[in-house]
């Protein structure tokens, strides 16, 4: 970085679109191989289950290609140019990680209690609250939730691969 | 007048007590969604349509229909109230708006913006009652040819009215067609870039992508620009709703102009967004007073509500009436017709009159109970602002997470949503449009089927689609489009060469 910006920046834009369109090229080469395994052209009933993708796949590395041509050397001031900054990018993992976490934690052992303890963890460690607080929203978000779901709407929601804690508490 | 009997009809439909109150509902519900930042129109009813399966489809396309015309009339209060636009379409709203309720005038400006919404939709209800069965009846004729024509005409217009690069439009849209081909081959039945991974065999469901895009990718944004919301309080007042009303006429031919930019950039899908602005842009330039605009002025807020409403409203029209919904949010009601076992498209006119009918009805008692709520409940709804962004994220996240689940109760989905949502990051901050992406994955399907049914009428020959003056003037006009920005380029090269010499 030649120039000293007010924040430090994790990635520029230029990096950012560079990577972007390297990934719209490996997806495009991706199909394409894809469909050319199908069979891309014309078979005996017509065009073959890989026609369409092929051509699709085919736009894609064209057009990628002319945005990586223009992110290397046509925009080149966008070096600058901070696709995000430090602080915000704290943030926004701050929400990204756990919100992972809790997307596992769906998978494993269901969504009412996962959801019940990420409510109330992002609560008390991000929007620093009192305990009972947290844990009677995230408590109140659950039981809505199965409320408005289960019984209300009959739409069952994931019950966990792993362990079931619903099962305590003698719910199926 | 054949239309007007067959809209008493649907009156008849809509007016049953069940589906009144499940437009209340749905109103209020949209208001919410509007006003909350990650859930907006598209992703709010992508995550409520598992809701709607239990009931009779013409109740639940009212209810999911009036859940788009709240989150319209929500986008309007957070801009005007809190200078922070809940939809991407309220966005033109805030220039005014908010320096209105700075004033003290939040009122007005709130009363201003919800009665011009409300004539754009009007506007355009009337629109699509009497010129929807006339497309629908022309389409009729329409084969295999004329309709990829149709498709390729619509995804032409999204290149041609970009502003960003046009290749980024054609890459993001190219994604969602090559991720609408994986799964099934509607043809032949045969798997396709599954990669024998057995989760992918179901395909990349849309309401996935919109639920993943619009939602987790906005709570990521939302998060980066660290909310903090401070706002001016307001409550409408009879009096000043009548002091307002009184002052509106006189801005009839902003009226009229924005309801016609409107219905123009729905039916094209330009969308709302852009509808907006150019209102904006227009009334700015044509009016008396253009250069108080973005101090305060009631023309201002007049504009781009009622251009964004109008295009909202007609995004519905070429939905109906032939298959292709003009907006990302109508993409997901056509979604749900589908999801009912409707296939929306000119025979939905001959088959399911009764259904067709009774959502046009409920458009416009939908919009007239939608205008009686936010004007009664403005401070509620702005109350529901001020619940601090830490409770809201995480509760947000884990509806998204429920909405993504039940498409197809598959855990996996939820975590091909977390993955749509980082792409809507990253998509956002790139200006790689979202809106193509999302109407190509819905579509893809039918594009392709349209296409391969032409290929087969003419052996592999791309004449067909100049084989006849219908389709071949739509081709021409989609081609038009496409080169669009290649013929702005080249004549701001020489105006710029003009300029310099």
């Amino acid at each position: 970085m030649s120039e000293p910006s007010k924040q430090e920046m994790v990635v520029s834009v230029r990096t950012m679109e560079i990577i972007t369109a390297l990934l719209f090229l490996v997806f495009g080469f991706v199909v394409m191989t894809g469909s050319i395994k199908l069979g891309a052209s014309w078979g005996s009933d017509g065009p073959q289950s890989g026609y369409f993708p092929f051509y699709i796949s085919l736009i894609i590395l064209l057009s990628s290609a002319v945005t990586l041509y223009q992110a290397v050397f046509q925009n080149k001031e966008k070096k600058q140019e901070a696709f995000v900054d430090k602080e915000p990018f704290r943030q926004v993992m701050a929400v990204f990680i756990p919100a992972l976490v809790f997307i596992l934690g769906v998978q494993l052992i269901g969504i009412y209690v996962s959801s019940a303890i990420y409510i109330a963890v992002f609560m008390v460690w991000l929007g620093k609250y009192a305990y009972w607080k947290a844990i009677a929203v995230g408590l109140g978000v659950s039981i809505a939730l199965y409320v408005l779901f289960e019984v209300w709407f009959q739409v069952p929601l994931p019950r966990g691969t792993w362990f079931n804690p619903l099962g305590i508490v003698g719910v199926q | 007048m054949e239309e007007i009997n067959l809209l008493f009809q649907g009156f008849a439909v809509a007016m049953s007590p069940f589906n009144l109150m499940l437009m209340l509902v749905g109103v209020t519900l949209g208001v919410i969604i509007g006003v909350l930042p990650g859930l907006g129109g598209a992703n709010g009813i992508a995550i409520l349509l598992p809701l709607t399966f239990t009931m009779p489809p013409t109740s639940a396309i009212i209810m999911l229909s009036c859940i788009y015309w709240g989150a319209l009339f929500g986008g309007a209060i957070t801009s005007i109230l809190f200078n922070i636009p809940g939809e991407p379409w309220s966005v033109a709203t805030t220039f005014d708006g908010y320096p209105m309720a700075r004033n003290g005038k939040a009122g007005a400006a709130l009363t201003t913006a919800f009665t011009s919404s409300f004539v754009g939709a009007f506007f355009a209800i009337v629109m699509i009652t009497f010129l929807a069965p006339l497309v629908a009846k022309f389409a009729l004729q329409f084969g295999p040819p004329e309709f990829f024509a149709v498709y390729f005409l619509t995804f032409c217009s999204f290149v041609g009215m970009n502003k960003g690069s046009p290749f980024k439009v054609i890459s993001a849209m190219m994604l969602g067609f090559a991720l609408a081909t994986v799964g099934m081959d509607t043809v032949t039945g045969q798997l396709r870039l599954t990669f024998g991974n057995h989760e992918l065999m179901r395909g990349f469901d849309f309401l996935i992508a919109v639920i993943g895009l619009f939602g987790i990718g906005e709570i990521l944004l939302s998060m980066e620009e660290g909310l903090s919301f401070s706002g001016a309080t307001a409550k409408i007042r009879s009096q000043i709703v009548w002091e307002t009303w009184k002052q509106l006429p006189k801005y009839w031919a902003t009226s009229l102009r924005s309801c016609l930019i409107g219905c123009w950039m729905g039916i094209t899908p330009g969308g709302a967004t852009p509808a907006s602005f150019m209102s904006y842009g227009v009334a700015k330039r044509v009016s008396k007073r253009g250069e108080n605009f973005g101090k305060g002025e009631m023309e201002g807020i007049i504009a781009p509500e009622t251009a964004a409403h109008a295009a909202g409203t007609a995004a519905l029209l070429p939905m109906l009436s032939l298959g292709i919904p003009g907006s990302p949010t109508a993409a997901v009601l056509l979604g749900g017709l589908l999801i009912w076992g409707l296939q929306p498209g000119p025979l939905l006119f001959v088959e399911k009159p009764d259904f067709v009918w009774g959502l046009i009805a409920s458009m416009y008692l939908g919009n007239l109970a939608g205008l009686f709520v936010v004007l009664t409940c403005v401070p509620l709804f702005a109350s529901i602002l001020r619940i601090p962004f830490s409770i809201i994220a995480p509760i947000i996240i884990v509806i998204c997470a429920v909405g993504a689940y039940t498409v197809h109760n598959a855990t996996f989905d939820v975590w091909l949503m977390m993955g749509f949502g980082v792409l809507g990051y990253i998509f956002k901050k790139l200006d790689y449009p979202m809106a193509p992406m999302v109407l190509a994955l819905v579509l893809g399907d039918r594009a392709e089927d349209s296409f391969r049914q032409s290929m087969l009428m003419s052996q592999g020959s791309l004449e067909i689609f100049f084989s006849n003056y219908l389709v071949g003037s739509i081709t021409a006009l989609a081609l038009g489009l496409l080169l669009w920005p290649l013929v702005g380029k080249l004549t701001k090269k020489k105006a710029v060469q003009a300029g310099n010499s």
